[in-house]
């Protein structure tokens, strides 16, 4: 057990918390709030894993995940923007719903085995570097789209017209009808494309990371994304810093797991540390990150710059339609 | 958070009197709705539930009318459903407080175990204690130790205004391990085959049984007692006005001279007392000993009590028992082979369905009052 395992095991670990903090960050930028990941991760999870065995395609039932998981969204979408919901409460009703559907229609698949499942590709050239090709260049194809998804999406948000386009519609709608941006439309959508990469997040836990199927395989991960997300101030790059920061947190704790509480990293030695308390771990490193980051929003002087989007959870509608 | 005021924020701490629109039309409808909408809202979700039941072969009909037996179709299962709905009350009641000031306390179940390990640390320590001294005691424990185990988020809101729900949220994953590691652990009978759970408490310890040949325990007091407290605080105090206040809008409670940021961290610690008293009540009135699986979810399935129930206390109570049924039918669901996620399932769908009612109505309320306004344009 060497440190180069543990960081490939970082990037594993939290490739699907990254994808689904990239989809909530685009939810949020869009000025809506949704905290029902952890329902969508587990019916994009299950809707992966019932699409791959039904078809026996693995891309196909990473679309499934992502369908699953964009459906359950357009839930919310039309509650919270349509009906004028709660948008808090909406997100509580959407993990219980998504909880109980994934328990419900999953009953039948448990303990079975995907007849596929994502395996590592190792890139050509860069897999043999010393340290980063192990860590880096030997996964799976889910984890390369992760990869890509990080700059594009940075690159959307901060330099493309659509993306000024969605940034203004969650930081001032009014501004944005003005101009003739469709708030509600564009909300509608990016509910659903946050909802899809949540899904994408299930579907690498059920086809990749964990490729059978169990009750609750997310275990809290889409809760940890919701965190991540404002430790991330609602920017991609933090978002990557932040998924592998429970990554590395989250591999620690199944290695020593599998090797019963002891470790030797080869500078530190674990020794006999109790499964219980390794296991509070990831949630207890999320609570502290999120403390610094609101410690240094506080004492940080542009604050406009990093915080949330301005009408993030507020229901706009035009004053004149009243 | 923009904490600037604006005079829109500050208006009704200016002038209380000036008119709402709201709230002149309010009455007529109001009551209507208040009755009507949950009852809508639990036959719409369960003509949704219908669809997956459906899509595995399931006749809906026949498991809703297994549920109702279960619940309600003899007085065992009636016994049963008040049972359950004691903590429901208790950590609804708890939720309520702290939603009144628009804190999300998603934290209940995390606290509610907390309760529990108070309780159980004394019960274990002192099995010779007479009733009266350590039933006291274990009170008390609990509820400190539900109060502690919110304490945390309340700083933090209230210091670097971290956002409380995923904090307390985190705080139940720690709280469920930490109650693990007792149970598997430190705390686990020697007599018990490896089995993990703790050893039988003393019968001293026990609640007491209210109603013969029931598992109906003291708790029920606790949760009478709880309503009409919470109520007291929460509408006769101005305390209790300073909550609604808060919830409505903090800058108008900052600006009013209000302490916020005591007023966060109250509210968010006697939330967490009551569920922790939760705790208490169920492991020394029912289950008599610490074992893993103690709550069904009671902290989740007590913020949609609370909510269904608009936060007003008695109501609370009321919901509870709706509830009550619904989780006790659940474990006959799992006994006729019917997966437990059917019970998650439609608590969300009823969530979906209260809110939405909720939201329509305020808007059809609300339109309403705006027509007559406009109507008579001179009304003041």
């Amino acid at each position: 057990m060497d440190l180069v395992n543990l960081l490939a095991i970082t990037i594993a670990a939290g490739t699907p918390v990254l994808f689904a903090t990239l989809g909530e960050l685009l939810t949020e930028r869009s000025g809506v709030l949704n905290l029902g990941l952890e329902g969508m991760m587990l019916v994009g999870a299950l809707s992966a894993f019932a699409g791959t065995t039904a078809t026996g395609n693995l891309w196909l039932g990473v679309l499934c995940g992502m369908l699953g998981g964009a459906l359950l969204a357009l839930i919310h979408a039309f509650f919270t923007l349509t009906i004028g919901v709660n948008q808090v409460v909406s997100g509580l009703a959407l993990v219980l719903l998504g909880q109980g559907l994934a328990s419900y229609l999953g009953r039948g698949f448990i303990g079975q085995v995907v007849p596929d499942s994502f395996k590592t590709v190792a890139v050509p050239g860069l897999a043999d570097l010393p340290v980063l090709g192990p860590v880096l260049f030997r996964h799976d194809w889910l984890v390369y789209l992760s990869f890509g998804l990080v700059p594009v999406l940075a690159f959307y948000i901060y330099r493309t017209r659509p993306g000024l386009n969605l940034r203004s519609v969650g930081d001032s709608p009014a501004t944005a009808d003005a101009l003739g941006i469709a708030v509600t439309g564009t909300r509608y959508a990016y509910v659903c494309a946050g909802g899809a990469l949540c899904g994408l997040g299930g579907a690498y836990m059920s086809l990749a990371y964990i490729p059978s199927w169990n009750e609750n395989v997310t275990a809290g991960r889409g809760w940890i994304a919701v965190g991540l997300v404002i430790f991330a101030m609602w920017n991609p790059w933090r978002a990557l810093l932040g998924a592998y920061l429970f990554g590395f947190v989250d591999g620690l704790n199944f290695q020593l797991q599998v090797s019963q509480g002891n470790l030797s990293l080869g500078f530190i030695q674990f020794n006999q540390i109790n499964t219980f308390f390794l296991k509070m771990l990831p949630y207890l490193v999320v609570i502290a990150a999120l403390v610094f980051s609101q410690w240094r929003l506080k004492h940080n002087r542009n604050r406009e710059a990093s915080g949330p989007p301005a009408a993030l959870g507020q229901l706009y509608l035009r004053r004149d339609k009243n | 958070m923009n904490l600037k005021p604006t005079l829109e924020s500050l208006q009704p701490v200016l002038s209380p009197a000036a008119p709402t629109p709201l709230r002149q039309r309010f009455d007529s409808l109001n009551l209507l709705i208040v009755i009507l909408s949950p009852g809508v809202a639990i036959l719409l979700a369960l003509l949704f539930i219908a669809v997956p039941l459906l899509l595995t072969g399931k006749d809906p009909l026949l498991v809703y009318s297994q549920m109702y037996q279960a619940a309600w179709g003899d007085s065992y299962g009636q016994s049963e459903t008040l049972v359950k709905a004691i903590p429901l009350t208790l950590v609804g009641l708890g939720v309520a407080v702290a939603f009144r000031a628009r804190l999300w306390n998603i934290g209940a179940e995390g606290q509610f175990y907390a309760g529990v390990l108070g309780a159980t640390a004394l019960a274990l320590a002192f099995p010779d204690w007479p009733s009266l001294l350590i039933i006291p005691a274990m009170l008390v424990a609990s509820l400190v130790c539900g109060a502690l185990w919110a304490l945390g988020p309340a700083l933090l809101r209230s210091w670097l205004n971290v956002n409380e729900i995923i904090t307390s949220l985190m705080l139940n994953y720690v709280a469920l391990n930490l109650t693990n590691f007792f149970i598997y652990g430190p705390w686990k009978d020697p007599k018990g085959f490896g089995f993990p759970k703790t050893p039988p408490f003393s019968e001293a310890s026990a609640l007491p049984v209210i109603i013969e040949g029931t598992r109906i325990h003291f708790g029920l007091i606790f949760a009478l007692l709880a309503m009409f407290l919470v109520w007291l605080v929460l509408s006769k105090t101005g305390w209790g006005f300073e909550l609604k206040v808060l919830g409505e809008s903090s800058s108008t409670a900052r600006y009013a001279g209000m302490p916020v940021a005591r007023n966060i961290i109250v509210a968010f610690v006697v939330s967490g007392a009551l569920a922790g008293l939760a705790g208490m009540s169920e492991v020394a009135g029912i289950a008599h000993r610490l074992e893993p699986n103690l709550s069904p979810g009671y902290g989740y399935t007590a913020i949609i009590v609370a909510w269904l129930a608009r936060l007003n206390p008695w109501g609370i109570g009321l919901v509870a028992i709706l509830f009550g049924g619904l989780l006790s039918s659940g474990f006959t669901m799992q006994r006729l082979g019917i997966s437990a996620g059917l019970v998650t399932l439609l608590q969300g769908a009823i969530l979906f369905f209260v809110l939405a009612g909720e939201a329509l109505s305020r808007r059809l309320l609300y339109n309403r009052a705006l027509r007559r306004k406009a109507l008579q344009p001179e009304e003041r």
